[in-house]
C-alpha cells in the first residue's frame, strides 16, 4: 500500500478527496436530521414551506424547537386535508440550518428561493433574519419570522417581512420599566453578545433606563460563542451595580448568570427573550433564581390553548416547548390562511393578501401594521421558580 | 487592585485549562510535525462520555459522594479519550504519513467535523447540564479581595500536577527519551532501535488523555457540556501552543497560562486602556495582537527552538 501511495500522486489525491466527500456527506446527513419526507399523495399538489433556524451550534436546541412548531402545524393541516381553489394541497416542510451565522443565512435563503418554496417561516435570530430578508424580498416570497425582535427587520422597506412577536423597541422598555419601577434599581451594568439582536435589545434598554435617570455603570460586550465571562463580570463587580442586564441567548446567558454567582455578585440579572427558555434553568444552575427575563409574546401558560399545544408538542416530539415553537406553529397557519384567501399557492398572490391577515391564532390575535409588525404586541415577564419558568407579568406596550 | 487580583485568578484558571489542551497539540506536532485539528473534539467527547458515566453512576450508586464519582469517572474518561485519539491517528493520519503535508491537515478537519456530528447524533443538540460534583460556592481570600470557588482551586492544582508529571515522563524516562528522539529525527531514532509507530501512538494517547481531563475540567467549571464545546478551546489552545513555541512542552504550558492571563486582563482593561474606543468584545484581538507580535519578533514562539523547516 505504502509503495502505491508513493508511486501514484493522483491516487493520493483521489483518496484524500473521496475521504473529504465522505466526511461531508456523513456530516450533512447528521446535520439535517431529515426524516424521509412523508410521501405526497398522488391526487395532491405539493406546496413547500421553508423553515430556517440554527440547527447546529450553541442555540441548536432553540432552532429545533422552532422547527418542531412549524412541523406540528404542517402535520396537522395535512391530516385534516387542505383544499385551495378546489385543488388538494399537501404541505411539505423544507428545513434549513443557518447556524446563527449571517453569511450562511443568505446562502440558505437563496437555496430556499431556488427550491421554489411558497413562503418562509424564519429565521430565528434577528442577525440572520435581516440579511436574509433582502433575498426573499427580491424573490417576492413572504417571510414570517417567529422570533426576530430587532426593530430594523421590518423597517427596511420590504413588502415581504412579517413577524409574530413584539419588537425590542417594546421589549427593551418593558424590561427597563421592570428594573426601574419593580426593582427600584439606581444603577445598572449592561452586557450584550455583540449580535444584531443582543446589541439592539441592550441599546433599547439603555435608552429607557437612561431616560428614567438611572446610572449606567458599565457597558460591556462579549460574543455569542463565549463560555467564560469571569473577566467581564469581575470588572462589573467593581462598579457595584444594582442590576445586570444581558442582551443575548440562553447558551451564553446561563453560564453568565452562573459565573456571576460564583464571583459573589448579588445583583439581579435581567435578560430578553433570547435567554428566556426552559433550558436556562439547566444552564445557569442555582443562579437561575436570580434571573428575570422577558418574552416578546404571550406567555404559553396564558394562551387560551397553550396547555393543549404543550401536550400535543410533547406527544409528538417527546421534549419540552423551549420558547418560540408556538409562534412558528402560528406562522404556518397564517400562511395557510393567506393561501385560502388568495385562493392560490403562488408566492406573489400570497404576498398580496398578507396585509389583510386577521386571525385568532394560538398566540393571540394576529393582525399586522403597515410594516409587517404585530398590531397588538405583548411582552411577558418571567422569573424562575423550582427551575421552571413562571409568569410574573404580561404587559401590553 | 482587588479587580486586578481577581482578574489574575480568572486568568490562571483559564490558562491552566488552555495549557493542558495545548500540550496535546504540541506533543503531536513534536513527533509528527502535523497539527491535529481533531484535538478539540477529543476534549468534547471526553466531557460528554464523562457526563454519561456520571449520570449512570448517580443512578446506580447514589450513595457515593460527588468527588468520589468524579475520581472514578476520570480514569475511564481519560482511557476512552486515549483510545479515541489512538484510533484517530490510525485512521486519519497513519495512512497519510508520507502524503503531502496538506493531506493530513484536511483529514484532521474532516475528523473534527465527523466527531462533532457523531456527538450531536448521540448526545443531541441540546446544551446538557453537567452535575456539580465539586464545591462551587465562592470562597473569599485576602480580605475578600479575591473570590475563587473550590472547583477552580482543584482545577489549578490538578492541571499543575499533571503538567509536572508529564515533564518528568518526557525528560526522565526511557519512553520520554524515545519521544524526544523521534521528534528530533524519526529515521535516525528508528535506526537506534526506537519503534516510531509505537512512540507516535503513545504520544497521541497521552495527548488524548490530557484532552479528556481538560474536557471534564471545562464541563465541571462551566456546568454544562455540548457537542460544539471543543471548537473554541481547541482554537485557543492551538494559539497557546504556537505562542509558546509549537513542539515545545514547556512552551505549551507557558503559552497556555500566558494566553489565559492576557485574555482575562485584556477583557478587564482594554476599555480603560483605549479610552473606551475598544470594548471588552475585543478581548480576543488583545490575545492575537500578542501572538502576532511574538511571531514577528520570535517566529519560533517564546520557547521554541530555531529548527530548519521539518517535513
Amino acid at each position: 500500500m505504502q509503495a502505491l501511495f508513493q508511486r501514484f500522486n493522483l491516487r493520493q489525491i483521489s483518496i484524500a478527496v473521496s475521504a473529504i466527500v465522505l466526511v461531508t456527506l456523513l456530516g450533512a446527513c447528521g446535520k439535517s436530521d431529515k426524516k424521509p419526507a412523508a410521501a405526497v399523495p398522488a391526487d395532491a399538489t405539493e406546496v413547500k414551506i421553508g423553515h430556517v433556524a440554527p440547527l447546529t451550534g450553541p442555540i441548536a436546541h432553540l432552532g429545533k424547537d422552532n422547527e418542531n412548531g412549524a412541523r406540528l402545524a404542517i402535520e396537522e393541516i395535512n391530516k385534516t386535508g387542505l383544499m385551495i381553489d378546489g385543488k388538494k394541497i399537501f404541505l411539505t416542510l423544507v428545513p434549513e440550518d443557518d447556524a446563527e451565522d449571517p453569511k450562511t443565512a443568505t446562502q440558505v435563503a437563496q437555496k430556499l428561493v431556488d427550491t421554489k418554496v411558497a413562503a418562509v417561516v424564519g429565521h430565528l435570530n434577528s442577525g440572520t433574519s435581516i440579511p436574509a430578508s433582502k433575498i426573499y424580498s427580491d424573490a417576492g416570497i413572504t417571510q414570517i419570522s417567529p422570533s426576530a425582535t430587532n426593530p430594523e427587520y421590518t423597517k427596511q422597506g420590504f413588502k415581504t417581512t412579517y413577524r409574530l412577536v413584539a419588537t425590542d423597541a417594546q421589549q427593551g422598555p418593558a424590561l427597563a420599566n421592570y428594573v426601574t419601577q419593580k426593582l427600584q434599581a439606581k444603577s445598572v451594568a449592561i452586557i450584550d453578545d455583540a449580535t444584531q439582536y443582543g446589541k439592539g435589545l441592550a441599546d433599547e434598554f439603555e435608552k429607557t433606563v437612561k431616560a428614567a435617570g438611572l446610572k449606567i455603570v458599565a457597558r460591556e460586550a462579549s460574543n455569542n460563542k463565549a463560555t467564560d465571562f469571569k473577566a467581564i463580570l469581575t470588572k462589573i463587580k467593581g462598579t457595584k451595580p444594582d442590576v445586570i442586564m444581558y442582551g443575548g441567548m440562553d447558551a451564553t446567558g446561563g453560564p453568565l448568570a452562573k459565573q456571576a454567582k460564583e464571583l459573589g455578585i448579588t445583583a439581579k440579572i435581567v435578560g430578553g427573550d433570547g435567554m428566556c427558555t426552559e433550558k436556562l434553568a439547566d444552564l445557569a444552575g442555582d443562579a437561575v433564581t436570580n434571573v428575570t427575563c422577558s418574552e416578546a409574546g404571550m406567555a404559553l401558560s396564558k394562551m387560551a390553548n397553550g396547555n393543549d399545544f404543550q401536550k400535543r408538542y410533547k406527544e409528538r416530539f417527546n421534549t419540552e416547548v423551549q420558547i418560540y415553537s408556538p409562534f412558528t406553529y402560528d406562522a404556518v397557519y397564517v400562511l395557510v390562511d393567506a393561501m385560502k384567501r388568495a385562493k392560490s399557492t403562488d408566492p406573489a398572490k400570497i404576498l398580496l393578501v398578507m396585509p389583510e391577515t386577521q386571525m385568532n391564532g394560538l398566540t393571540g390575535n394576529i393582525a399586522f401594521d403597515k410594516q409587517g409588525d404585530l398590531q397588538h404586541g405583548v411582552i411577558s415577564l418571567y422569573e424562575y421558580k423550582d427551575k421552571k419558568k413562571s409568569v410574573l407579568d404580561v404587559v401590553k406596550m | 487592585m482587588e479587580t486586578f487580583l481577581q482578574q489574575l485568578v480568572n486568568g490562571l484558571v483559564l490558562g491552566s485549562i488552555y495549557a493542558l489542551i495545548a500540550l496535546g497539540y504540541t506533543m503531536v506536532y513534536g513527533v509528527l510535525g502535523i497539527i491535529n485539528f481533531a484535538h478539540g473534539e477529543v476534549l468534547m467527547i471526553g466531557a460528554l462520555v464523562s457526563l454519561t458515566l456520571i449520570q449512570g453512576m448517580m443512578m446506580l450508586t447514589p450513595f457515593l459522594p460527588g468527588w468520589l464519582i468524579l475520581v472514578l469517572v476520570l480514569p475511564i474518561t481519560m482511557a476512552v479519550c486515549a483510545a479515541l485519539s489512538y484510533t484517530i491517528e490510525r485512521v486519519a493520519y497513519r495512512p497519510l504519513r508520507n502524503a503531502p503535508r496538506l493531506a493530513p491537515l484536511i483529514s484532521a478537519i474532516g475528523m473534527s467535523v465527523l466527531l462533532q456530528t457523531i456527538a450531536m447524533m448521540v448526545w443531541s443538540r441540546d446544551p446538557l447540564m453537567y452535575p456539580q460534583l465539586l464545591p462551587s460556592l465562592p470562597i473569599q481570600l485576602f480580605n475578600s479581595a479575591v473570590t475563587i470557588t473550590g472547583k477552580e482551586l482543584i482545577i489549578i492544582a490538578v492541571a499543575f500536577l499533571v503538567m509536572c508529571a508529564l515533564l518528568l515522563l518526557v525528560e526522565r524516562t526511557r519512553l520520554g527519551r524515545a519521544m524526544r528522539a523521534t521528534a528530533e529525527q524519526t529515521q535516525i531514532a528508528a535506526l537506534m532501535g526506537v519503534n516510531p509507530n509505537r512512540v507516535i501512538s503513545i504520544t497521541f494517547m497521552l495527548g488524548g488523555a490530557l484532552a479528556g481531563l481538560a474536557g471534564v475540567m471545562i464541563a465541571t467549571n462551566y456546568g454544562n457540556a455540548n457537542f460544539y464545546m471543543g471548537f473554541i478551546p481547541g482554537l485557543k489552545a492551538f494559539t497557546a501552543a504556537v505562542l509558546g513555541g509549537i513542539g515545545n512542552i514547556r512552551g505549551a504550558m507557558l503559552g497556555g497560562l500566558l494566553l489565559g492571563l492576557i485574555e482575562s486582563l485584556g477583557a478587564g482593561y482594554i476599555g480603560d486602556l483605549t479610552g473606551g474606543v475598544l470594548g471588552s468584545n475585543y478581548q480576543d484581538i488583545f490575545a492575537f495582537i500578542v501572538l502576532i507580535m511574538v511571531l514577528v519578533l520570535r517566529p519560533s514562539g517564546l520557547l521554541g527552538e530555531r529548527v530548519s523547516d521539518r517535513a
